[in-house]
């Protein structure tokens, strides 16, 4: 079963891959040094699935989508958050990695905690209880249906995105 | 009719745009850089379409400038033969990206650019709509010069009455951060107005776009007026302003109470006034980055080092943020002062602010810099604190060993070396502009 990786507000993209460490375009190099920092066992310890909750404004700071890159090369299903930084938000999205925004559960779940998320719906379930995400923006749903922004450009151009805005 | 933001959306499209409505719009120059710049290029790749636009699409080498390890000499490889194989011409290797967007000329009032760095809010200093992206949007752009945007509601903020001296835009900016917290402007843009900011250089002006996106701003705009005018140094055409404008909410900050602003570890919302750090000691002091590296910054410095040493147990690095700079500094004597003084003068370009170069902080070590980002590891070990300041704050605490009030040091007894230019003179009349196709 999934279980959570708990952090706390204001996870850095440079907690989650310092600039030391992204200077590769290799997914799987990124995913290794996922929070080498910040937390050294996760990239070790995580297991395909998991879910990361973190507080508020997730991914704050630097636009570099190595970011989200690493958090999806080492496993991580989703990423749900009381918030998130826009450009984290968007990047993560644009790559396929699940971010899902819920309030609720952040002050209800432990590290360990075991966890299933339909990622389509937005329903996060721990513990036997049932969260609800926020719904995602037009644009955000047409890239996940899609994959990513890059297979929705390019099989659909901008009109995918004209058509919902 | 509307903010700063919607203005320009609504010519860039023909019709009134309001905030909230989510649009795709062309934009006039798409930027990435050392770091941002491969990961792009891969993502335009897979598109497998022409890039849209050679001359409009900017590269700059300054993250990892030259390059220190094999890893990021191959991602200079990447940038370089996809500009060889795309016919991009401009590519840069002589400062950071943001200071090179403005000085180039790419940047104009009632514009609209992206870029693959956060601190691209930069060039709304100038009355630009600019907003950081991932790679993957700005691959999206490098192949059809588009992007699409969530038209942002607007927070007003205004600065009323004077700055005092020694205290900065860097302060401003700091307490707005303290006021509003760290996501206190996410997904919204921030318009920049007031008395001060009616008095401030556009050299200061960039400082507050630059540090909009620390508190979560998509963008922070400033209304172009004659200093903008000034500093573009040509019969520059626009006529740019709020319109009935309706803004989420309105922040109003007093300047001339303003003490000197700290954000100390490991937070950049974490701000105190100057008083409560003081005495701190330093092992490292950096003048630079996007946020203050520019020549009116170095002056600053310059006139508190001349005929003084740097405390022999704090290294001071200074790295102007481009090499105009750099050689207006030599012109005016600023980097023999530095060097006299004993600090260290890097390539124009990032230095250590992002913890790959110049000045990588190990673990207990505790460093004040003019920068714009105090994450824990952001400048080396995750062990290390980082304190955020003015550049007279810096300049007297490489002095002084420790963080130290630049206004207990009489500059009557240590006069500038170097009589300042008037504004719009000087680095800013002799810009090479290559730019300017919108």
């Amino acid at each position: 079963m999934a279980r959570i990786f708990k952090f706390g507000d204001g996870i850095s993209t440079d907690a989650i891959i310092p600039g030391r460490y992204n200077v590769t375009t290799d997914a799987v190099a990124l995913g290794k040094a996922c929070f080498i920092e910040a937390r050294p066992d996760f990239a070790g310890s995580v297991q395909p699935g998991d879910v990361i909750v973190g507080g508020r404004n997730f991914g704050c700071g630097s636009s570099r989508e190595h970011a989200p890159m690493a958090i999806k090369a080492a496993g991580v299903q989703a990423v749900v958050a009381r918030s998130f930084a826009r450009i984290f938000y968007r990047n993560a999205i644009n790559i396929g990695l699940p971010v899902i925004q819920c309030d609720a559960v952040y002050d209800a779940v432990q590290d360990g905690d075991p966890v299933s998320i339909d990622i389509h719906s937005g329903g996060i379930n721990v513990n036997g209880k049932m969260f609800q995400g926020e719904t995602p923006g037009p644009v955000a749903v047409a890239i996940m249906e899609a994959g990513t922004l890059i297979d929705l450009i390019k099989t659909r151009g901008w009109a995918a995105i004209e058509e919902v805005s | 009719m509307g903010t700063l933001t919607e203005e320009i959306f609504s010519r860039r499209l023909g019709r009134d745009v309001h905030a909230g409505e989510i649009v795709v719009a062309p934009v006039d120059y798409a930027m990435a850089h050392d770091v941002t710049g491969p990961l792009a290029i891969e993502a335009f790749r897979k598109l497998g379409v022409p890039l849209w636009d050679p001359e409009r699409v900017i590269m700059v080498f300054d993250h990892i400038l030259p390059a220190n390890t094999v890893a990021s000499a191959g991602l200079h490889k990447i940038v370089r033969d996809f500009a060889d194989e795309y016919g991009v011409t401009h590519v840069f290797q002589e400062g950071i990206c943001h200071q090179l967007m403005v000085e180039k000329g790419f940047i104009r009032p009632g514009g609209i650019v992206v870029g693959a760095d956060s601190h691209s809010t930069t060039y709304g200093a100038l009355g630009c709509f600019s907003a950081g992206f991932g790679s993957t949007d700005i691959a999206v752009t490098f192949a059809t010069g588009k992007t699409w945007f969530r038209v942002p509601e607007t927070i007003r903020i205004n600065l009323r009455g004077a700055l005092p001296p020694g205290i900065f835009p860097k302060d401003l900016a700091l307490k707005v951060i303290r006021m509003l917290g760290a996501e206190g402007a996410n997904y919204l843009a921030v318009e920049w107005g007031g008395e001060a900011v009616e008095v401030m250089s556009v050299d200061e002006r960039l400082t507050l776009a630059n540090l909009t996106v620390d508190f979560g701003g998509k963008a922070g705009l400033c209304e172009p007026d004659e200093h903008t005018r000034a500093y573009l140094g040509e019969a520059e055409v626009f006529d740019l302003h709020p319109v009935s404008p309706v803004y989420r909410s309105l922040i109003e900050v007093d300047a001339e109470t303003l003490e000197p602003q700290i954000a100390c570890p490991p937070a950049i919302d974490n701000v105190q006034d100057l008083s409560m750090v003081a005495g701190t000691q330093l092992d490292e002091v950096f003048v630079g980055s996007c946020a203050n590296g520019r020549i009116e910054d170095l002056a600053i410095v310059a006139s508190y080092f001349e005929g003084r040493q740097v405390h022999p147990h704090t290294r001071t690095i200074v790295v102007p943020a481009s090499k105009q700079i750099y050689m207006e500094a030599l012109a005016r004597g600023y980097i023999q002062t530095f060097m006299e003084a004993g600090a260290l003068v890097m390539n124009a370009g990032c230095g250590p602010c992002l913890g790959r170069q110049h000045g990588v902080l190990g673990a207990g070590e505790r460093a004040l810099s003019t920068s714009n980002r105090n994450y824990a590891g952001r400048m080396g070990s995750a062990q290390a604190d980082i304190y955020l300041a003015n550049p007279a704050v810096a300049a007297a605490s490489a002095l002084a060993g420790m963080i130290a009030d630049p206004r207990d040091i009489s500059k009557s007894e240590n006069p500038p070396p170097r009589p300042s230019p008037a504004r719009g003179e000087g680095v800013i009349s002799q810009r090479e502009r290559v730019g300017g196709r919108n």
